[in-house]
């Protein structure tokens, strides 16, 4: 595409003006690969054998949702498809801001795509409201000199949590240093680290049991472990860069969030699976999806697009370019770039452990989402940041999200035991 | 004759419409959202946000943060007007340069305290060199909440005193010389002068000052959102917070209504507080 069909295309998008004239674009807003080397490696090699011109634009999450309501109520459409988280998706079913896409169950499901994946992609409706797009989870990374400081048999890639406290109290009594990070800012993503590992792990469900014993005893181990947690943790939004500048040497985080950091010195870190404790090993996968918004300018080249970007090859090129994994069924190549095959690695010892334990994302919260994640992370702030009692602060929170289950009727999910009704905090 | 009655209207016919669609539109809109639930009236955005982990919090924070800031802020800008009317050379290059705050954004000045602060920033590097740290202290922490606090008065002293020092420069200008000359030839020493002379009559111009000084220092969120993340919650990043974070538009309605009814509030004392009568001005 050149230069001035690109201004064109995006002033069409800033302006709604220029849409008629440009119905043969295909405009596909993104609330991932945001980062402009990402964003120009999806223009340029991505999108690059698409069936029709597509203009890709990104957009904060934030900024995302506010722009497709203000679309729908407009009733004037500029954006023919969206690609975003599950949990950024599931609010436009109720915003009317999708369309299903049926249609392509077919293709995705031929391709390999997991029937749980797709049952994902229903948002709680009886259609298929998006595609599964790509997937990541969540992994840990740490700098090899810390790796010297591991307590006497503990194995990196089966770590438990008692052993990851030895190994950050180690640290810290050689060095002085705090040297154990999580992503507890503004932006990090603490709240899947609780709802996605640390709960399946200690209590082998997230919702149903929030405020039993084993989450009791939990969270006082939690404690424990964060006296030797960098205290800046409370900032930190992506770990890659508190790793980059040595302010920590093991660090949590989603593997987009830990790729920088991978990509600019592989040499220097280790990946390996988050802890284990009495129930397993909790892990979450994090799905991407792609969807058509209702009257979208160009639905056909949508459809197309989304064909396009489902076929293996364009998988694997995710994976090569972006540290994204392929939803289809895709081998990938052994020649990945060394950032990228420790995600790669890290990704299969977490999904590979003996011990591992699937946590879904939050099923049919709907716009609840992010006051679901609140109680998770309001609990942390109460207990471990701020000392409050931990049996009366877990009541608390629990008839807070006992509400969220109520007002949303969302059945539980994994690991917690599926059942009819609302989820139940026991 | 009846264009010269229709002419005031045209005047401040585009400034009324202004207000009515960005201001009063929005505030209508806002105050709707507030007080609905589930389409139905009710109170219950504003139950949830009271009852909050971080209400009780950000309600104390914010009114630390303004009784800390406003009365430095106001001995401070005092002090430095003095100072400024006194040079008899240089005086609008000082002016110009005490001014320079205004024009940094509030993020951009949060940022600019950031980097002197955090860790790793200018503040422990002097520190480091003085020889009274050997290695990053952490200032900005949730461990160090008085150093936080400090940080964050320091940030939005260096931001917002050029505000007040604006409209006292302005007020003090408009206080006759020879006031204060008949007081001299009377006997009456700087320190009396100021009192008895210049304090009361720049009292419209500190009024007008701590007003608008002070209903912004209700708002005050992007100083604190860059120094301290979380750590310090405050009532307009709680609005942020349920708007963006939590997708709740009603309890972050709910929070601005709250906002707007303690700026309101601190504005009415102002107005009772202050009041001047028109015959004691020159």
């Amino acid at each position: 595409m050149t230069g001035l069909k690109r201004l064109l295309a995006a002033a069409a998008v800033s302006g709604a003006a220029l849409t008629g004239a440009m119905a043969q674009e295909t405009i596909f807003l993104s609330t991932q690969l945001r980062p402009v080397e990402e964003a120009t490696k999806v223009r340029q090699i991505i999108l690059k054998g698409a069936p029709g011109p597509v203009t890709f634009v990104v957009e904060e999450p934030s900024p995302f949702q506010t722009r497709m309501d203000a679309e729908t109520q407009a009733g004037k459409r500029t954006i023919s498809m969206v690609g975003a988280l599950h949990g950024e998706l599931a609010p436009l079913v109720a915003s009317k801001g999708l369309e299903p896409v049926d249609g392509l169950v077919a293709k995705a499901t031929a391709l390999g795509v997991p029937d749980a994946m797709m049952a994902l992609g229903k948002l709680g409706t009886n259609s298929q409201m998006y595609i599964p797009w790509m997937q990541a989870t969540y992994i840990m990374a740490a700098r090899k000199e810390a790796l010297q400081y591991l307590p006497a048999g503990a194995d990196v890639n089966s770590l438990t949590y008692a052993q990851l406290k030895d190994w950050a109290k180690a640290i810290q009594d050689k060095t002085g240093k705090r040297a154990l990070g999580f992503p507890a800012g503004p932006k990090g993503l603490l709240a899947r680290f609780f709802q996605g590992y640390l709960y399946p792990s200690y209590t082998g469900g997230v919702v149903a049991t929030f405020k039993s014993a084993e989450a009791e005893a939990m969270w006082g181990a939690f404690k424990d472990l964060w006296a030797h947690v960098n205290p800046n943790s409370a900032s930190y939004d992506f770990m890659q860069e508190p790793l980059m500048a040595g302010e920590v040497m093991i660090a949590f985080d989603h593997v987009a969030r830990l790729k920088d950091a991978l990509v600019a010195a592989p040499n220097d870190y280790v990946t390996f699976p988050a802890p284990s404790a009495g129930k397993g090993r909790g892990f979450m996968p994090v799905v991407a999806g792609l969807g058509v918004a209702p009257n979208a300018p160009n639905k056909a080249g949508a459809m197309a697009t989304i064909e396009h970007l489902l076929k293996p090859e364009t998988q694997i090129a995710m994976a090569r370019e972006l540290g994204f994994f392929p939803v289809v069924k895709a081998d990938l190549p052994a020649d990945l770039p060394g950032g990228i095959k420790l995600l790669v690695e890290g990704v299969a010892k977490t999904q590979g452990a003996k011990d591992a334990l699937v946590s879904l994302l939050p099923v049919g919260l709907g716009a609840k989402g992010g006051e679901f994640n609140k109680v998770y992370v309001d609990t942390f702030q109460a207990i471990v940041l701020r000392g409050a009692p931990i049996r009366a602060t877990l009541d608390a929170q629990a008839a807070t999200l006992q509400t969220i289950m109520n007002e949303t009727k969302a059945p539980c999910w994994a690991p917690d035991k599926p059942g009819d009704g609302a989820c139940k905090v026991n | 004759m009846s264009r010269s009655r229709l002419l005031p209207y045209l005047l401040i016919g585009p400034a009324t419409v202004f207000l009515l669609a960005l201001f009063v539109a929005p505030l209508v809109q806002t105050i709707a959202l507030a007080f609905t639930h589930d389409g139905a009236a009710s109170l219950a955005n504003f139950a949830k946000m009271v009852g909050d982990l971080n209400f009780g919090l950000s309600i104390r924070n914010t009114f630390l943060l303004v009784l800390t800031v406003i009365p430095l802020q106001l001995c401070l800008a005092l002090a430095m007007a003095m100072m400024v009317q006194k040079l008899e050379k240089g005086r609008d290059l000082v002016l110009w340069i005490l001014i320079i705050p205004l024009g940094a954004s509030d993020l951009a000045a949060g940022l600019v305290w950031l980097s002197i602060l955090q860790d790793r920033g200018y503040f422990n590097t002097v520190l480091n060199m003085l020889g009274l740290v050997d290695g990053p202290v952490n200032w900005l922490s949730y461990e160090t909440p008085v150093s936080l606090f400090v940080g964050v008065v320091l940030a939005e002293l260096w931001r917002a005193t050029a505000i007040v020092l604006v409209i006292l420069i302005a007020g003090l200008q408009l206080i006759p010389k020879e006031y204060a000359e008949a007081a001299e030839i009377f006997g009456a020493d700087a320190w009396t002068r100021f009192r008895r002379i210049t304090l009361p009559l720049l009292k419209p111009s500190i009024q007008s000052a701590l007003i608008l000084r002070t209903v912004l220092a209700f708002e005050v969120f992007a100083v604190v959102y860059a120094l301290s993340g979380r750590n310090f919650p405050v009532l307009v990043g709680e609005a942020y917070a349920w708007q963006h974070g939590n997708q709740n538009n009603g309890v972050a309605a709910a929070y601005a209504i709250l906002v707007m009814a303690i700026s309101l509030a601190a504005t009415v004392v102002y107005i009772k507080a202050l009041a001047t009568r028109p015959e004691t001005q020159p």
